[in-house]
């Protein structure tokens, strides 16, 4: 069984939704990226969602758009983001790792190649934000040829006539963008949320992760309630911004204050226990 | 596409070639496939058509002429050049052509709001215009280096009722301008139509800009046959995203004598940095929801282009462009901003027409290629804009005051 099917199936025994962070690969840092991003296990997340920098996210806001710059310019590209990867599985093989991003990156490295190399360090899904179903299926086929989910998102726009073209072909599982717009935004209520959820369930076995607009521990108690997945990135990446000196480089305790705040919202997640 | 014609892209899913397409995240496809749906039946609506015809005529002020440059052939002493004057439409470039036929469908599909890029602040001007003249709200994202080097139209843009969005991040150029608009268009999804303003972005809109633009073409086609009784030996046309050259260049890409030039801009030059060459200089990427040729690093990271012209300071093309360069159908060459510079200056003293700088590459080229041809040799270059909007940037490269 695939490290994002056990992960779905262990925490669905223990009455709960996934925690699944998100972090900018390579921000602020390589070296201090690779410490948060080993430390995300203990700090509660169940997944990790790590963004591969690019220099243009346009479906981001203000908070991943900087963390990807101040890790381009720290010299971060998609062969150090495979070597973060890489460490991590050499100390942990159950968490999964899902690479998160823009298409060109990839496309630059080679597609064929780039789904071997991530199989072979350990990645387990891809989620490319510019590539909708549509266009996906030179990516999608040889990636779940190495192993690899390619995760579908599905959005307030997608009503009853698009999804299943989002669900066909889908795997590992469905990201559900809860607002219409740009990471780090608004945040949607917790009863749209839920008939959102409901209703993508009516069309897929799949679990459904919500993410966009999740920023407290007590937003991610009331989401993991309703969904088999919640996800935090913003708020995580302003943590690391925050500890973050004039010249972009870490204060002391930058590392820590971001875990601690990520134990946090894991800490909400397992409080959300489904009734 | 069928073998026998240039003309018959995209296919149903806006692919030209492996290139086009629609890159873009999830929650603006299901608005891309209304965007497509409505352009279709509004190209089927004779109402849309009469609406959109009577507006070209009476607000643009097309058809605008074809002129013969008489002083400036001489000078060049071969080629007999002919200029289409889209300088003179309303606003000054032939970004109005595109900014109507949108608004129109903007209007079509009860949005009350228009958001656009816009470079040189041409294309942010066009757009203002017709959200002014239909009444709707306008947001124009443009880079703050832009804002700078082009404050004549920052000014036309606010006195029009537009707000103005400086765009900081990036390069803050055109590229990180229309990244901010996609970010608000998907943000806005239910209210906001996107006025994309070249022949880039997701399929529909290479498409629907390029049939709004090609009534350049068009035009142009008769007219030359009426002063001349026979097709021009070459058409010229600057790119930036290609609009104004898809516009003239697509009603004659079956016409299979005539030789089509689109001119990059290779700013300092192609061996340095900095330019904005795609085709030259570029690589197959996918960026702003199509598949294209790209400016960028060995990690895929998108490179900063430079041109003197702001119009032209985009790190990509329209994906039609690049299937053209790929058949060999049309030549894609470069001029640098020195060239465009002397070209600008020599049609102000030639003709007493002060053109755009990015107009001013396409006649870079002319002058190049024009000595050495035929008197009998017909050549018709795309006068895109006019330049009042560079006689600051043009002053400050030529030292003077103002
Ligand atoms: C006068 C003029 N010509 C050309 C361009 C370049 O755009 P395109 O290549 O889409 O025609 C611009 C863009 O702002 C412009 O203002």
């Amino acid at each position: 069984m695939s490290r994002l099917s056990s992960c779905f199936e262990r925490v669905a025994a223990e009455n709960r939704a996934a925690f699944v962070t998100f972090v900018t690969a390579g921000d602020p840092t390589h070296e201090a990226s690779r410490e948060i991003v080993l430390g995300l296990p203990a700090a509660g997340a169940d997944i990790i969602e790590l963004g591969m920098p690019f220099t243009d996210p346009s479906a981001d806001g203000p908070a991943i758009d900087k963390a990807a710059q101040r890790a381009l310019k720290a010299g971060a590209g998609m062969h150090r983001t495979l070597d973060i990867v890489r460490d991590f599985r050499k100390q942990n093989d159950h968490t999964p790792i899902v690479l998160m991003g823009y298409f060109n990156p990839l496309y630059a490295y080679g597609v064929d190649r780039f789904c071997t190399d991530a199989a072979a360090v350990g990645v387990d899904g891809l989620i490319i934000v510019d590539l909708p179903p549509e266009e996906d299926e030179e990516l999608r086929l040889p990636a779940n040829a190495a192993g690899i989910d390619v995760i579908r998102l599905a959005t307030p726009t997608s009503d009853d006539h698009r999804l299943p073209t989002i669900l066909d072909g889908a795997s590992g599982f469905v990201y559900y963008v809860a607002v219409a717009g740009v990471t780090g935004g608004k945040s949607a209520t917790t009863e749209d949320i839920k008939a959102a959820v409901t209703r993508i369930k009516s069309h897929t076995d799949l679990p459904v992760a919500v993410g966009f607009g999740i920023r407290t521990p007590e937003q991610a108690e009331a989401i993991g309630r309703v969904a088999d997945g919640a996800v935090v990135g913003s708020a995580i990446v302003s943590m690391i911004e925050n500890g973050l000196d004039e010249t972009h480089m870490p204060k002391d305790g930058m590392v820590k204050d971001v875990l601690d705040f990520t134990k946090k919202l894991a800490d909400g997640v397992r409080a959300g226990t489904k009734g | 596409m069928s073998l026998n014609s240039y003309r018959t892209g995209p296919d149903e899913k806006g692919h030209f070639g492996k290139f086009g397409g629609r890159y873009v995240s999830e929650t603006l496809m299901p608005l891309v496939h209304q965007v497509e749906k409505a352009y279709r039946e509004a190209m089927q609506d004779p109402e849309y058509l009469r609406e959109l015809d009577e507006l070209n005529r009476v607000y643009i002020g097309r058809p605008n002429p074809l002129y013969y440059a008489e002083r400036l052939t001489e000078h060049l002493g071969g080629a007999k050049v002919y200029l289409k004057r889209e300088d003179l439409n309303h606003t000054g470039a032939h970004k109005i052509n595109h900014a109507i036929g949108q608004v129109l469908l903007a209007k079509r599909m009860g949005k009350t709001r228009v958001i656009a890029e816009t470079g040189a602040g041409q294309h942010g001007v066009a757009t203002a215009t017709v959200a002014a003249r239909f009444g709707l709200e306008c947001t124009v994202f443009m880079g703050a280096v832009d804002i700078e080097r082009q404050k004549p139209n920052v000014f036309r843009m606010k006195l029009l009722g537009a707000e103005v969005k400086p765009v900081t991040s990036g390069s803050a150029t055109l590229k990180d301008a229309m990244n901010d608009a996609l970010r608000d268009w998907v943000t806005n999804v239910h209210d906001t139509f996107y006025i994309i303003g070249t022949v880039a972005g997701p399929h529909p809109y290479p498409m629907l800009v390029r049939d709004f633009q090609s009534i350049i073409g068009r035009e142009t086609k008769e007219q030359i046959m009426h002063l001349e009784g026979r097709l021009p030996d070459s058409l010229v046309a600057c790119v930036g995203g290609g609009s104004n050259a898809m516009g003239l260049f697509h009603p004659f890409l079956d016409d299979t004598d005539v030789k089509m030039y689109a001119v990059e801009a290779s700013g300092h030059g192609l061996d340095t940095d900095k330019h904005a060459a795609s085709i030259a200089g570029g690589k197959p990427g996918v960026l702003h929801g199509n598949r294209t040729y790209l400016l960028q690093n060995e990690d895929g990271q998108i490179t900063e282009a430079h041109s003197i012209s702001a119009g032209l300071d985009y790190p990509g093309i329209g994906p039609e462009h690049v299937w053209l360069h790929e058949a060999g159908r049309v030549n894609y060459v470069s001029a640098t901003d020195d060239e465009a510079l002397e070209a600008f200056q020599l049609l102000c003293r030639c003709e007493g027409i002060i053109p755009a700088l990015e107009s001013s590459h396409a006649l870079a080229q002319v002058i190049r290629m024009a000595p050495s041809l035929p008197k009998d040799h017909i050549i018709v270059m795309n006068l895109s804009g006019r330049g009042d909007k560079d006689i600051f940037t043009v002053a400050d490269a030529l030292g003077a005051e103002i």
